[in-house]
């Protein structure tokens, strides 16, 4: 049984707490600087997840909400891909969970006012867990654009939100999978909180033609990568080193 | 030139935003679609040990209330034992430690009910890290030590994801009536500025007879609550 850490977060990767292009982030940013932990049983522990934890239909959002014979209006597309870690490893039996607007832009909120129409077949979230080989599926319909304030004139591009646990509370993960050739993505200051453009071409997920299932869906590939951990092969190293 | 690492970068957190509920807890987002939501019960019927609940409120730079903010929890039992594989011990049935915790919107009052944790075993006993105690350090020792030989005071770790928080803040939740395991908690004692530290120690009282500690978080300002780089 491996016991040992989880390498560093590479901050230089993820968007920094205070982005002010997205104003939000203005006032609720810690100013001070995060105490970095060495990681103890607390961190590289997590919650376990197992089918009776969710239903086979969790993961296909054109029915998960439809009712009996009908389904989710838009672009019918498939999103997948698997979850791996640093180290190039699967990530088997994690939970992943998305959410999403629905193909005319509107998320299915009592706080989302967007004059665009709910869809009664749409109810937007989706679960799953991955197989042994890492491997996950939704169903679902493309999100559509939405615009949203924070200049007069913003507007997201299509995205879907991914919540994924991996094995440890240390690798937590929400972020946003956006979509080949949209060009709203440039434009998007949620996108721009990331520094580099190697970190925004990593969300957005790849047209795959392979994975279309012909005459219904198209599909895209998304792989999320989780923190790696290290070997063990250092453990018993002498004292003072 | 040299040879190319090949290890993989980690996927780019983004932020959860304002409808986050809709994922992870849609009951609050206004529709019922899961035969379960997942996370609502941290605790489980059998778990041993003093039943508490925890409140609070996330707070913003300019004072107000965060009321869309979504917390995680993580903790161990009574016993100081996780849910998890590769923590020594056994955890009762129905224990997972893990918990969701969603805001009243238009307060953005939180709370949840659980057991209080026990002390959880030192880092030590991981096996990693230098193998040298701090000793002659004292608590102001700067961190260059190893924060790992004294076991840790009963807490519950704290996972915020929020509209404008861009990478989720990782903190932990101490109790104040622990005040001797606080004294010697290697976490809390790694944060050199000392008035800071009661930034991660919940208040307890009692409410109808029962056991509430309150538990705010200041995202930004004074009184900043410590975020941990995990």
């Amino acid at each position: 049984m491996s016991q040992a850490e989880f390498y560093q977060r590479d901050r230089e990767r993820h968007p920094p707490a205070l982005t002010p292009d997205y104003k939000t982030s203005v006032m609720r940013s810690p100013r001070a600087a995060l105490i970095s932990l060495q990681q103890s049983v607390s961190e590289i522990t997590g919650p376990v997840f197992g089918h009776n934890d969710i239903d086979p239909i969790d993961n296909d959002l054109i029915h998960n909400y439809a009712k009996d014979g009908e389904s989710a209006i838009g672009e019918r597309i498939i999103m997948h891909g698997r979850v791996l870690d640093e180290n190039g490893r699967p990530v088997p039996n994690t939970l992943v969970e998305a959410w999403q607007a629905n193909a005319g832009g509107r998320y299915r909120h009592k706080k989302d006012t967007y004059l665009a129409p709910v869809d009664p077949n749409f109810g937007g979230c989706g679960r799953t867990i991955t197989d042994e080989n890492g491997y996950y599926f939704f169903r679902t319909v493309k999100p559509g654009a939405y615009p949203w304030r924070n200049w007069v004139n913003n507007w997201r591009p299509a995205h879907i939100h991914l919540s994924v646990f991996g094995t440890s509370f240390s690798q937590r993960l929400i972020t946003q999978c956006y979509f080949e050739g949209d060009p709203l993505i440039a434009k998007c200051p949620i996108v721009k909180t990331i520094p580099t453009q190697d970190g925004i071409d990593s969300l957005v997920a790849a047209l795959d033609l392979n994975a279309t299932v012909p005459l219904d869906s198209i599909a895209y590939k998304f792989d999320i990568v989780l923190r790696g951990r290290r070997s063990t092969l250092f453990e018993n190293r002498l004292e003072g080193n | 030139m040299v040879q190319k690492l090949d290890y993989l970068k980690e996927t780019p957190s983004q932020t959860a935003g304002p409808y986050v509920h809709i994922g992870l807890a849609p009951g609050a987002a206004g529709f019922d679609i899961y035969r379960q939501e997942l996370g609502w019960d941290i605790a489980g019927p059998n778990a041993k040990g003093e039943r508490i609940r925890v409140e609070g409120i996330v707070i913003d730079g300019t004072g107000n209330p965060v009321k869309d903010v979504l917390i995680e929890t993580w903790q161990a039992n009574a016993d100081g034992v996780y849910a998890h594989p590769e923590s020594e011990g056994e955890v009762e049935e129905g224990f997972r430690g893990w918990g969701r915790v969603i805001t009243d919107f238009e307060t953005g009052e939180w709370g949840f009910d659980t057991v209080k944790p026990g002390p959880v075993k030192a880092r030590k006993s991981l096996g990693t890290g230098p193998l040298h105690p701090p000793a002659h350090a004292g608590d102001d020792w700067l961190g260059r030590g190893d924060e790992g030989h004294e076991d840790m005071a009963p807490h519950i770790n704290l996972w915020i994801v929020a509209r404008g928080i861009n990478i989720g803040l990782n903190t932990r939740l101490y109790f104040d009536d622990e005040a001797e395991a606080n004294a010697k908690d290697p976490v809390l004692n790694l944060i050199e500025w000392h008035n800071r530290r009661p930034t991660l120690i919940a208040k307890r009282s009692e409410r109808d007879g029962k056991v509430v500690y309150r538990f705010d978080i200041r995202l930004q300002g004074e009184g900043e609550t410590v975020f941990f780089d995990v």
